[in-house]
C-alpha cells in the first residue's frame, strides 16, 4: 500500500512514472510479436488473415495509446482470446458442418492434385541416373543435382529444378556444394533419411514431367506419375489403362465406375451432413438413440444425485450429531478426487474378467457390467451418482443451513407434522435456492464427456450403425468418435453437424435456466 | 481471509447461531439411537460407498503383483515399487505428463483469474455501453463448454500451426491460448459477484488521493480479492487438470501430453496388465488435487453457489 502514499502528491487520475514504463514495455512486446507475426502472414500471402491481424494491432495500439476508453482497456486483453477460441470456433463449427471436410477431403483442389501427382509417382524404368548432393539452406533441404550430362541444378520441395554454375565439383564432376547451401555430411543424411525420402523435386513447372528423388541421398531418379493431369479439361487420366477421372462437383476426381482419387478436396456441401444425419436409416436410428440416452442420462444423473445428496444432507444436518465435520469430509471425497481418474478407477472395478466387484463381490461371476446394453447404461449412472452426490450434499447441506429454525418452529406451533412441514415449507424453500445449480448440473452432465469417454468409450458399439455410435454414447463422445475416431475415417462435417445439435439444446436450456432464475432483471 | 463475507457458506453462520448443547449423560441406549445413532449408520453406510474405490485404487498402488486381478486383495502386500516404476519407464513417461499438467494448468490458471479479473473489474467499477449487453453475452458463453467447438479448435489450432509453429498442433502454448479463449466465459461473472461486495467507496477514497485507474485496480482492489482470486485459479487449475478433449487433439506426441490424456492411453491399452503401476499413478496425480480441494472446500463451495444463490 505504500505506493499509494507516494502517489498521493500527483494529480489525480495520472498515471504514475512507473506506469506508463510498464505500459510501454507491454505494449511494445505485443507490437514487437504483432509485426513477426504480419511479416509472417505477408510471406505466406495469406491476405485475409493478414488484414484481420493488422487491423486488431491497429486497435490495441488504439485503445491504449489514447486517454479514455478505461473499459475497453480492462476488457480487450480477454475480449480477444474469447473471440478468437469461443466464438470464432463456434462460428467456425457452423461453417464446418456445410463441408465435406474430413479425411480426404482436407485441403484445396490444388493440394490436392499435387497430391495424387505425388502419391501415384512411379520410377521410370531404365531411366538415367542423376548424381545429387543433399544440401541445406534454413532448415530447407533441396537437390543439388548433376545430370547425365554433366550440367549442375539445385531444386527443392516445390521449387523445379534450375541452372546454377557457382557450384564445386569433385574429380568425376559430380557437384558437390554450391555457395549459400550446406551440404549435409553422410551422417546428417542418415539422421534425415525421412525427410530426403520424402523430398520430390519437380523437373520443370509442369508436374505431368515428373519429379527426382532419391533412395539413398546421392543417386537420384526420375519418377513419373502414372496419372497425367489435364488442366484444360480438369481432368487426370490414367497412363496405364486410359481410364478417365473428372472433377463432378462432389470433391474428388471420380471415374465413370464411380472410382475416386484421393485424396479429395473441401467444398461446401449445403445441408448434405444434416440430411445425412436425418435422412440416411443407418445414421437416423444411430442418433436419435443417441440423443434419447443424453436425455435420460443427464436428467438421470441430476435426479439421482440431488435425491442421494438431500438425503445425506438431511440426516447429516442434526447438530446432535458427534463427528459431523469427519462424516463431511470422507463423504466430499469422490467429489474432490480428479474426476477422469475416478472413472478410470471404476473402469477397473467393473473389469469382466477381473474386476473387483465381479471377483469379489459377486463372487467371481462374469457380468459385464461395461459391453451389455444396459448394464452399461446403468454402470455409467451409478459410477455418476458416486461422482455427483457430494456435491449435492454440499449445496443441500448449504441450504438447508441457511433456512432459518424458527420457520419449522412456527408449522409445529401451527399443527404440521414434519412430513407435512417439510414437504410443504422447507422443501419449496430448499428448491428456490438450488434450483438453478441443478439446471447447470443438467447442462454439465448433458456435456459429461469424460465420464462416458473414459468408462465405455460409448461402447458396446451398434454394428447396425452406420456412425461408430454405442449404446452409451451421448452427442458429445459422438462428435469427439465421428471427428477423432480410429476406427472409421474422420468425418469433421458430420461431426460438426452433430456439434450444432448440441448448441441448439444447450442454447434452449440455457434460455429455460435464464427465465426461471430471472438473473436478467437482477443484472443491474 | 477477512475480506472473504460472500463467499463463506451458510454452515459457518448457522455453526455460530445454533444454540450449545447442554450435556447430558446416560440416556437411554435406545432415546440415543433413536436420536442420532440412526444417522451414524447412515453416515458409515455414506462413507463406505464414498471411499471404497479410492482405497481401493490406494491399496492397487502398493501391490507390487502388477495386474488387475492381483489387486483384489486389499493391502495384502504393501510396496512403494510402482511408484518408482513410474519415473523409469519410457514408454510411460509419467514424469513428463505430471510437469506438462502442472505448466499447462498453472500458466492457465494464473492468466485465466488475471483476465476475468480484469474484465469483472471493468463490468463492476465501470457504467459504459454494452455493459450489459457483455454481461448477458458472458452468462450466455458461460453454458457453452469449449469443448463442444473441438472440431472447429483442432482445425484452427492446425492452421495457425501452419503459420506459426510455435503455437501450432503438439504445442502446450497452442493448448494453453485455447483454454484462455474460455477464461471470461466461465470466472468473469463469478468474479464479477466478488468485486461487487467490495465498496466503491474504496475506491472513490483513492481516486480523491490521486490514484489512477490502474493503481486503484493493481495495489487495492487486487489484494482485498486475493482470497477470491485464489479459489477461482484453484477451480480453473483442477477443471484444466482434468481436461481431456481438447488436450487429446492438441497434443499428439506422447512425451508432450498431459495426465488425463496420457493416463487414460496408458490404462486403456492394457487394463489388466498396467493397472497398478496405473494405480500409483492415479493416487500421486490425485494426492495435490484432492488436498488442494478438501482444504479449500469451504471457500469453493461457497464460490460454486455464490454465483447463482442470492
Amino acid at each position: 500500500m505504500s505506493t499509494i502514499s507516494e502517489q498521493r502528491k500527483t494529480r489525480q487520475g495520472l498515471p504514475s512514472l512507473r506506469g506508463i514504463v510498464t505500459k510501454i514495455v507491454l505494449l511494445s512486446i505485443v507490437d514487437a510479436i504483432a509485426v513477426f507475426a504480419l511479416f509472417t502472414l505477408f510471406v505466406q500471402e495469406s491476405w485475409v488473415v493478414f488484414g484481420i491481424a493488422a487491423a486488431v494491432t491497429l486497435a490495441i495500439n488504439y485503445i491504449y495509446l489514447r486517454p479514455g476508453l478505461l473499459p475497453a482497456k480492462y476488457l480487450l486483453p480477454g475480449v480477444l482470446f474469447l473471440a478468437v477460441f469461443q466464438i470464432f470456433v463456434v462460428i467456425y463449427s457452423g461453417y464446418i458442418a456445410f463441408t465435406n471436410y474430413g479425411d480426404g477431403h482436407n485441403s484445396t483442389k490444388e493440394d490436392a492434385i499435387e497430391a495424387i501427382i505425388l502419391t501415384s509417382q512411379q520410377r521410370v524404368p531404365d531411366s538415367a541416373t542423376y548424381g545429387i548432393a543433399v544440401v541445406e539452406q534454413l532448415g530447407q533441404l533441396s537437390f543439388l543435382v548433376t545430370d547425365p550430362d554433366g550440367d549442375i541444378w539445385l531444386g527443392g520441395d516445390g521449387a523445379p529444378l534450375e541452372r546454377v554454375t557457382n557450384a564445386e565439383t569433385d574429380s568425376t564432376g559430380k557437384a558437390t556444394s554450391v555457395t549459400g547451401y550446406n551440404t549435409l555430411t553422410l551422417q546428417d543424411v542418415l539422421g534425415n533419411q525421412r525427410a530426403i525420402a520424402d523430398l520430390a523435386v519437380p523437373l520443370t513447372d509442369d508436374p505431368n514431367d515428373g519429379a527426382l528423388r532419391t533412395p539413398d541421398g546421392s543417386r537420384a531418379f526420375l519418377y513419373l506419375s502414372s496419372l497425367v493431369y489435364d488442366e484444360d479439361a480438369d481432368t487426370f487420366t490414367n497412363t496405364a489403362n486410359g481410364t478417365v477421372y473428372t472433377d463432378r462437383g462432389n470433391g474428388a476426381f471420380q471415374a465413370d465406375n464411380g472410382a475416386s482419387l484421393t485424396p479429395g478436396w473441401k467444398i461446401d456441401v449445403g445441408f448434405e451432413n444434416f440430411a445425412r444425419a436425418f435422412g440416411e436409416e443407418d445414421i437416423r436410428g444411430p442418433l436419435l438413440n443417441v440423443l434419447l440416452w443424453t436425455f435420460a442420462f443427464a436428467f438421470i444423473s441430476v435426479a439421482s444425485t440431488f435425491v442421494l445428496g438431500l438425503l445425506l444432507a438431511m440426516v447429516m444436518n442434526d447438530w446432535r450429531m458427534k463427528g459431523r465435520r469427519f462424516y463431511r469430509v470422507l463423504i466430499i471425497l469422490p467429489y474432490a478426487f480428479p474426476g477422469f481418474l475416478s472413472a478410470l478407477v471404476w473402469l477397473g472395478l467393473f473389469n469382466q474378467d477381473f474386476g473387483f466387484i465381479n471377483e469379489v463381490l459377486f463372487g467371481g461371476a462374469s457380468i459385464p457390467w461395461l459391453t451389455q446394453e444396459w448394464l452399461a447404461k446403468f454402470s455409467i449412472l451409478f459410477v455418476n451418482l458416486w461422482l455427483g452426490y457430494p456435491y449435492m450434499f454440499l449445496i443441500c447441506t448449504g441450504a438447508l443451513q441457511s433456512i432459518p429454525d424458527d420457520i419449522m418452529e412456527a408449522a409445529a406451533i401451527d399443527g404440521a407434522k414434519p412430513w407435512a412441514a417439510f414437504r410443504l415449507i422447507k422443501f419449496p424453500l430448499l428448491l428456490v435456492s438450488v434450483a438453478p445449480l441443478l439446471i447447470s448440473s443438467f447442462a454439465f452432465n448433458f456435456n459429461n464427456f469424460n465420464l462416458i469417454y473414459m468408462l465405455t468409450a460409448g461402447g458396446p458399439r451398434d454394428p447396425s450403425a452406420g456412425v461408430d455410435a454405442g449404446a452409451t454414447d451421448i452427442l458429445i463422445t459422438l462428435v469427439y468418435k465421428v471427428a477423432f475416431g480410429s476406427g472409421t475415417g474422420r468425418d469433421y462435417g458430420l461431426a460438426s453437424a452433430f456439434a450444432i445439435l448440441i448448441f441448439i439444446v444447450v442454447g434452449a436450456i440455457a434460455a429455460y435456466g435464464f427465465k426461471r432464475t430471472k438473473v436478467l432483471e437482477e443484472l443491474n | 481471509m477477512t475480506t472473504l463475507t460472500k463467499p463463506a457458506p451458510p454452515a459457518a453462520n448457522a455453526a455460530r447461531d445454533r444454540p450449545t448443547p447442554i450435556p447430558q449423560r446416560r440416556k437411554p441406549l435406545a432415546r440415543r439411537f433413536a436420536e442420532t445413532g440412526w444417522r451414524h449408520v447412515i453416515g458409515v453406510v455414506a462413507v463406505i460407498f464414498a471411499v471404497f474405490p479410492l482405497v481401493y485404487v490406494l491399496s492397487a498402488s502398493l501391490n507390487p503383483n502388477g495386474t488387475l486381478v492381483g489387486s483384489n486383495a486389499l493391502f495384502r502386500t504393501v510396496d512403494l515399487g510402482n511408484y518408482f516404476r513410474l519415473f523409469d519407464s519410457p514408454q510411460q513417461p509419467y514424469g513428463a505428463w505430471f510437469m506438462n499438467t502442472l505448466l499447462v494448468a498453472s500458466i492457465t490458471a494464473l492468466s485465466t483469474v488475471f483476465l476475468g479479473a480484469l474484465a469483472a473489474y471493468a463490468f463492476s467499477r465501470m457504467r459504459f455501453t454494452g455493459r450489459r449487453f457483455g454481461l448477458l453475452s458472458l452468462l450466455l458463453v458461460q453454458m457453452f463448454p469449449q469443448l463442444l467447438g473441438v472440431v472447429a479448435i483442432f482445425l484452427l489450432v492446425s492452421a495457425i500451426g501452419d503459420i506459426f509453429p510455435a503455437v501450432g498442433l503438439g504445442t502446450h502454448a497452442g493448448l494453453i491460448l485455447v483454454y484462455l479463449g474460455g477464461a471470461l466465459g466461465v470466472n468473469t461473472y463469478l468474479l464479477y459477484g466478488f468485486f461487487n461486495t467490495i465498496p466503491i467507496s474504496i475506491d472513490e477514497a483513492a481516486r480523491i488521493d490521486g490514484a489512477s485507474h490502474a493503481q486503484i485496480f493493481f495495489t487495492i482492489i487486487l489484494p482485498l480479492v486475493t482470497p477470491m482470486l485464489a479459489v477461482v485459479g484453484l477451480l480453473s487449475f483442477i477443471g484444466t487438470t482434468s481436461e481431456f478433449v481438447i488436450a487429446s487433439v492438441v497434443l499428439t506426441e506422447p512425451s508432450t501430453q498431459t495426465l488425463a490424456v496420457g493416463l487414460y492411453q496408458f490404462v486403456t491399452q492394457e487394463t489388466s496388465k498396467n493397472w497398478t503401476l496405473f494405480s500409483a499413478g492415479a493416487v500421486l496425480a490425485a494426492i495435490p488435487v484432492t488436498l488442494l480441494f478438501l482444504f479449500l472446500q469451504k471457500y469453493i463451495v461457497g464460490g460454486l453457489t455464490a454465483g447463482s444463490v442470492k
